[in-house]
């Protein structure tokens, strides 16, 4: 599929059916995220009828009515709920979840664990843009201290999530960080996380200009995907900074690639001994 | 003579729930334990995994009803089973299982209210939780049971009410009828209905999962068959895609709304006992109709004219039913576990027939009761006697 011209392939996974144009505002990232899932499902040749792409609520959220996939644009923060239910019921569909840094790790935090936890193979791909830009701006669990939010006039006070570190406390088998300004990598980190069995989280780091970028004044949208470039730094460079330089850094990379066994397979061997015992009887 | 019936067996309420969700079909179970309906769950762990089936515990009441809605839609029949806190927790998911229309069953044990309340005594407090626990407007089918033999036929029941009506059914226990055990004759599989969904025959192109029917049930697809398409809780289009037109939102309402009051005979189930000639009348559901039956019973042979209306379906509230048999009747006696729930509705459909509150002919009599305890056949039976 390498070979096809890339509007080909997007216009394959696209509905045409009235939704465009997207409800995004200009210079946001997730336009970026969706055409990286996109190229990633069509290198792995992925079935469309026999993929489903679920999300909550949020402005990432909205990324499922634009995908000609089995689709699920479900309740803030429960996302992971309905694709357990999804993938444990049909394990043989390919199911991801779309979600932001609100809706994942506020809302959501317990179904992020606990899917996490039982190693269900679902891919997460988080659009964290470090604010709740569906509703305004809001301070979310990723806004950097002290930054602004509209609920932070004053500055924030919360100290931040790492959301990769909670995802791999909690179980998670595949986790890699990227930016929307490394596409390229993006794309190559959600095809691994959608290749590997198992629970996956592939957090982008993405930009929001119109609301948090404002707050904050990160300037253009080009200003804030070259503070991408600048910010997040694969371990080594990372490595190299002292504590002052570490400051604001964010580490990109795969940050856990390990196998373990997975929760769909783990039942249907219980539900295969369960019948054996009962044909031997 | 059939050559093979079926012994009659001792079996618990929520065991026989359990056992009706198995008979429907059941592949899908997303529970959290809480009492009085943890056996429920006990029982599908067991045996769901020997039919191939799915269970899993989830993370709390939340991730369960969001789980089986998830398991519905790729075309599960699904259930959870909980109680007045876990319902309370569920309420945003049911209400979007009622606005996607994804077929699903919840089963709500009643415990005493509000808050952790009294857990292990009965209720019939969430009778009005179970109309209008989600926000916004939506309806709601109910059912009720009053012994261990209905628990199972109402859970096949609602199990097919959701798959003909594309809905979340609520079935409505409570922790006596829950945990009491009775002899019950579990009927041939032969002779159940099962009712599942219809599924569409037309090219994935045509294909609308929300498309209107005159009789308000259509054929729907599920994930991963081929029919691609899109389902939101926001206010959507025949297609499922997100609208903000206001016909399409009013067309959206109104069938939701439909769906189920034009088909109020075929969801509408109740009992009438002794109403030949009844001048007073027991309104009564679930456990404490048990009670309002054996009051009958007793009055009548003091020769009163008493009988007793029992809802099987609590929602939608069978009015018409009600204004039929009133006709002749003078006194209305609701008993139930709460503070007023069902008298109410009682009133508001008798409202429109006697100008009760004027009249000293007429009048509706509540019996409540808050104590954790069920009312007696002696409690209804004596309070007649003082109204007499």
């Amino acid at each position: 599929m390498q070979n096809i011209p890339q509007k080909i392939v997007q216009g394959k996974y696209l509905r045409h059916k009235k939704n465009f144009p997207h409800v995004w505002c200009p210079g946001c990232s997730n336009g970026i995220v969706l055409g990286a899932i996109i190229r990633a499902m069509a290198k792995l040749e992925w079935k469309r009828s026999n993929t489903a792409m679920v999300s909550g609520i949020g402005c990432s959220s909205r990324m499922p009515v634009y995908v000609d996939l089995n689709t699920l644009h479900s309740l803030h923060g429960r996302a992971i709920a309905y694709a357990t239910g999804m993938k444990l019921y049909k394990p043989q569909m390919n199911v991801m979840v779309v979600t932001g840094d609100g809706d994942a790790t506020a809302i959501g935090g317990n179904h992020l664990i606990h899917a996490a936890r039982r190693n269900i193979d679902i891919t997460v791909v988080l659009i964290n843009n470090y604010i709740y830009g569906m509703t305004g701006g809001q301070y979310s669990p990723t806004t950097p201290t002290g930054d602004k939010a509209t609920t932070t006039p004053y500055g924030n006070l919360d100290p931040t999530f790492d959301i990769c570190k909670l995802a791999m406390g909690a179980g998670a088998t595949f986790v890699a960080r990227s930016s929307a300004y490394h596409a390229i990598e993006a794309n190559n980190f959600i095809r691994k996380g959608f290749e590997h069995k198992g629970f996956s989280l592939v957090e982008i780091i993405s930009a929001c200009p119109v609301i948090y970028g404002r707050l904050n004044k990160k300037g253009s949208p080009a200003d804030m995907m070259r503070s991408m470039k600048k910010n997040v730094i694969p371990q080594k460079s990372y490595d190299k900074l002292d504590e002052k330089q570490r400051n604001g850094k964010m580490i990109r990379g795969i940050l856990q690639d390990i196998d373990k066994p997975e929760y769909c397979e783990v039942y249907d061997e219980l539900v295969q001994s369960l019948q054996n015992k009962k044909g031997n009887k | 003579m059939a050559k093979k019936t079926n012994r009659s067996v001792l079996m618990q309420g929520n065991e026989a729930i359990a056992k009706g969700a198995l008979a429907a079909g059941i592949d899908f179970f997303g529970g959290y334990p809480i009492t009085p309906s943890t056996e429920i769950a006990e029982i599908m762990s067991e045996e769901l995994p020997k039919i191939g089936g799915k269970f899993i515990q989830m993370e709390d009441e939340i991730a369960s009803i969001s789980s089986i809605i998830g398991a519905s839609l790729s075309g599960a029949k699904a259930m959870t089973a909980t109680s007045g806190p876990g319902v309370s927790l569920m309420a945003e998911g049911i209400g979007f299982a009622k606005m996607v229309e994804a077929p699903c069953v919840v089963v709500n044990v009643m415990r005493g209210g509000p808050s952790t309340g009294s857990p292990t005594k009965p209720s019939q407090a969430d009778i009005m939780q179970a109309r209008w626990g989600n926000h916004g407007d939506a309806p709601a089918i109910v059912l009720y049971p009053n012994s261990v033999l209905e628990s199972y036929q109402l859970t096949i029941r609602a199990f097919n009410l959701a798959e003909k009506y594309r809905t979340c059914v609520i079935v409505l226990s409570d922790e006596v009828l829950g945990h009491m055990r009775e002899a019950v004759t579990l009927p041939n599989m032969k002779d159940v209905n099962i009712i599942n969904r219809i599924k569409p025959n037309i090219p994935p192109e045509w294909y609308k999962h929300y498309s209107k029917n005159p009789k308000y049930i259509s054929p729907f697809a599920s994930y991963g068959e081929g029919y691609r398409f899109h389902v939101t809780g926001l206010a959507h289009d025949e297609y499922g895609f997100p609208t903000n037109r206001a016909d399409e939102t009013q067309e959206l309402m109104d069938r939701l709304k439909e769906k189920v009051t034009h088909n109020l005979d075929d969801i509408i189930q109740v009992e009438a006992y002794r109403m030949e000639d009844a001048r007073s009348v027991i309104f009564a559901a679930g456990i404490s109709s048990r009670a309002a039956k054996e009051a009958v019973i007793k009055a009548r042979k003091s020769g009163r004219k008493v009988g007793m209306l029992r809802p099987l379906t609590i929602w939608p509230f069978p009015d018409a039913i009600l204004k039929k048999y009133m006709n002749n009747v003078r006194r209305i006696y609701v008993p139930e576990l709460n503070q007023g729930q069902l008298i109410n509705e009682v009133k508001r459909v008798m409202g429109s027939i006697w100008n009760y509150t004027n009249t000293k002919s007429h009048s509706i009599i509540p019996i409540q009761k808050n104590s954790g305890q069920l009312i007696t056949p002696d409690e209804i039976v004596n309070i007649m006697k003082e109204k007499k």
